[in-house]
């Protein structure tokens, strides 16, 4: 059985639909990206699998358990963390820590263990008497992801988990979510950052409530399988990307840092043509070669597509 | 059982929160008491030692008792003599004095042939409670003093008058009215920290996350509120009767009731109050909203409704009527009657039961509807 099942659920706010009929599984051990911009109903999505919000229609079985029927029996099972590491700042690390495993209903002996494990876990031994408020971002956040799998819940859910942490923070972060999946939690968790998208094993891009596109990172990098994407780097990059606009292999253009990455309507355009002819245009490439479709390649196809 | 674990756990996080927040709990401990202070020394409605001139056209025996009469009541001091109308408004006029008493030529005389004369006593109208109290002096100085000249024409004696009234003031001899503002001031106050503590300690939640946090584990609505509640009960009650203790020291309050019925009743007003918190906890998604909603339903009332300050009997017939939904008159009622008067719950068990409704009925309401947004 899955961790979470979900069919065609969607969430009506009067006339506005914020959640309109999205189905998708998430296995154990599973860390599933949930990719979408501000809006797009990724925290609409979240609360209903939480039990904190009643779909509109359509079910939601998480850790066994209908979302609508037992939303009590579904707390048991999930953790949730969200990007305001809703700590209590005023409390020391050890009082949240306590706070949250008296709701949670832990025994004194598992509240020992867990205790130990949440202090090793996010290397916070020694700033037990610390007050929360005083930690950095990273240790709050960390702090914040112990406090919320204190019951060792078999789902976890972080919705933006990284947001305002810095880069090496982020990269711990990861390592620990890696962690639990490796202990087969399943674990769902929404970003901004496409870069950390690309450690999920499966990704679900949300656009206007809608599942835009699901999959592997392979899969969804698939639909540029005949569409070859183009990098080039020219001193003058706009002036590039308006000439290779101009050219009637190219699909269409966006500006990746210094450089434009061009989709080709066929693999059978070599970059040397594509060279040939920006030299002619008065542009000569720097570089031109064939690269990897990113997932930010695939997000803004997406995008472009579902808004079209 | 396990319910139970999580209010008490709830309720030792809030606790510490309140510990580690010195400064709110300052303002639930001592403010209360620096309240009473304030109010209980700036809130005096005795009127003593009223400045008055005299202008004795008479100069006679008579004109003189006349005057001593008004300056040993203990309610005036005689400021001067004035000679003319000129002089009197002067001197009203540079708040020199407060009143004037004008003794015609011929008082003397008069009185002693048992005619009729009558003396001018001039008030400054500017503060109409103040003036309407002097003008009730003077008239009961004034009746005493004619009913002796009366007397004593008829019998050819001077005598004291016949019927004489001797008023005993129960509860309250001296009349002072600190003693009548205490009682009101407590309502006041317990409302104060009952109210906003409760609504701001959840709704601080609200806006900084912590409560959806709350939310997403397994915990329901009722160990979570209540374990919210139960640490601010426990300050209130302990604020509501220290002020109680500080208006004893400070103010010669009396005790004269049971201390047991006093902190019962207390307790059952507090329910009702924090209750109110709850309520609007569950309408305010900020603090300002919070604490400005607590303000106008709660504080207004409270100090204009409940018979606090302004007695309801004198109030038009419309407010009377909306002053039966104010929880603060029954409890003042109730209070009073403990303190300065030592009765028991026989006396003012409807009040009682209006506290208990307004109590159930408020934390039904607060409950549904936190209920309903806990999901």
């Amino acid at each position: 059985m899955n961790a979470i099942e979900v069919r065609n659920l969607t969430r009506r706010f009067g006339d506005f639909v914020a959640v309109n009929d999205i189905s998708f599984d998430v296995r154990a051990g599973e860390i599933f990206g949930f990719l979408g911009s501000n809006g797009a109903g990724k925290s609409t999505t979240i609360r209903m699998l939480c039990g904190l919000l009643r779909p509109t229609s359509g079910t939601a079985i998480v850790g066994g358990i209908d979302v609508t029927k037992d939303p009590e029996g579904v707390k048991r099972r999930i953790g949730y963390m969200s990007q305001r590491f809703s700590l209590y700042e005023k409390l020391t690390v050890d009082q949240n820590i306590t706070f949250f495993a008296g709701i949670y209903g832990l025994s004194k002996e598992r509240f020992v263990a867990r205790r130990a494990f949440v202090l090793d876990m996010a290397g916070l031994r020694g700033r037990e008497d610390t007050l929360t408020g005083a930690l950095s971002a990273g240790w709050r956040q960390r702090l914040a992801l112990g406090c919320a799998i204190l019951h060792e819940p078999p789902i976890v859910f972080l919705d933006e988990p990284t947001g305002g942490v810095d880069p090496l923070s982020r990269r711990q972060f990861w390592r620990l979510i890696d962690d639990l999946s490796r202990a087969g939690v399943a674990v769902l968790v929404t970003t901004h950052y496409l870069d950390e998208a690309e450690h999920c094993h499966r990704i679900a891009i949300i656009q206007a409530g809608r599942l835009a596109a699901h999959g592997t990172v392979k899969e969804l990098k698939s639909i540029f399988a005949s569409r070859p994407i183009l990098e080039v780097r020219a001193v003058e990059p706009v002036a590039a990307m308006r000439a290779l606009d101009d050219m009637a292999e190219v699909e269409k253009t966006s500006i990746f840092g210094t450089a434009v990455h061009a989709v080709l309507r066929s693999s059978d355009v070599t970059p040397e043509v594509i060279a040939a002819r920006l030299n002619a245009a008065g542009i000569p490439p720097v570089s031109c070669t064939f690269v990897e479709p990113s997932l930010e390649d695939v997000f803004l196809d997406v995008a472009e597509r579902t808004a079209a | 059982m396990n319910a139970l674990w999580k209010t008490l756990a709830v309720a030792r996080k809030e606790m510490r929160q309140i510990g580690r927040d010195r400064r709110t709990l300052l303002i639930l401990l001592f403010v209360p008491v620096f309240f009473l202070l304030v109010y209980g020394y700036a809130l005096n409605f005795d009127i003593r030692n009223v400045r008055i001139a005299v202008q004795d056209n008479d100069r006679s025996t008579a004109s003189r008792d006349l005057i001593s009469s008004f300056v040993n009541s203990g309610y005036f001091d005689l400021y001067g003599e004035v000679m003319n109308d000129q002089e009197i408004s002067r001197a009203l006029d540079r708040n020199d004095v407060r009143a004037v008493l004008v003794i015609p030529a011929r008082f003397g005389s008069d009185v002693a042939a048992g005619h009729p004369t009558s003396v001018q006593f001039i008030v400054n109208g500017d503060n109409a409670n103040t003036a309407t109290t002097v003008v009730g002096y003077a008239r009961g100085l004034l009746s005493a003093t004619s009913a002796r000249y009366e007397l004593q024409a008829r019998l050819g004696s001077p005598q004291g008058p016949l019927v004489n009234v001797e008023p005993r003031v129960f509860y309250n001899p001296e009349l002072r009215s600190t003693l009548f503002l205490v009682p009101g001031l407590i309502a006041y106050i317990a409302m104060l920290t009952a109210v906003v503590s409760t609504a701001l300690s959840i709704v601080r939640e609200k806006e900084v996350g912590t409560m959806e946090q709350v939310r997403m584990s397994p915990i329901g609505p009722v160990p979570y509120i209540l374990g919210k509640t139960i640490p601010y009960f426990v300050v209130s009650l302990i604020s509501a009767m220290s002020i109680v203790v500080a208006a004893m020291v400070l103010f010669d309050m009396p005790m004269r009731g049971s201390w047991v019925v006093l902190l019962g009743v207390v307790s059952l007003f507090l329910v009702g109050a924090l209750g109110f918190g709850l309520l609007i906890s569950s309408i305010a998604d900020t603090q300002q909203v919070a604490f400005q909603l607590a303000l106008l339903t709660s504080f207004l009332p409270t100090l204009m409704l409940s018979g606090f300050i302004f007695p309801i009997s004198s109030m038009p017939e419309f407010l009377q009527l909306v002053t039966r939904i104010v929880p603060a008159r029954y409890f003042l009622v109730a209070l009073r009657g403990i303190v300065l008067k030592g009765v028991g719950p026989q006396v003012f068990w409807s009040d009682l039961v209006a506290l208990a409704i307004f109590a159930v009925a408020i934390l039904g309401l607060a409950s549904l509807r936190l209920r309903r947004q806990w999901a």
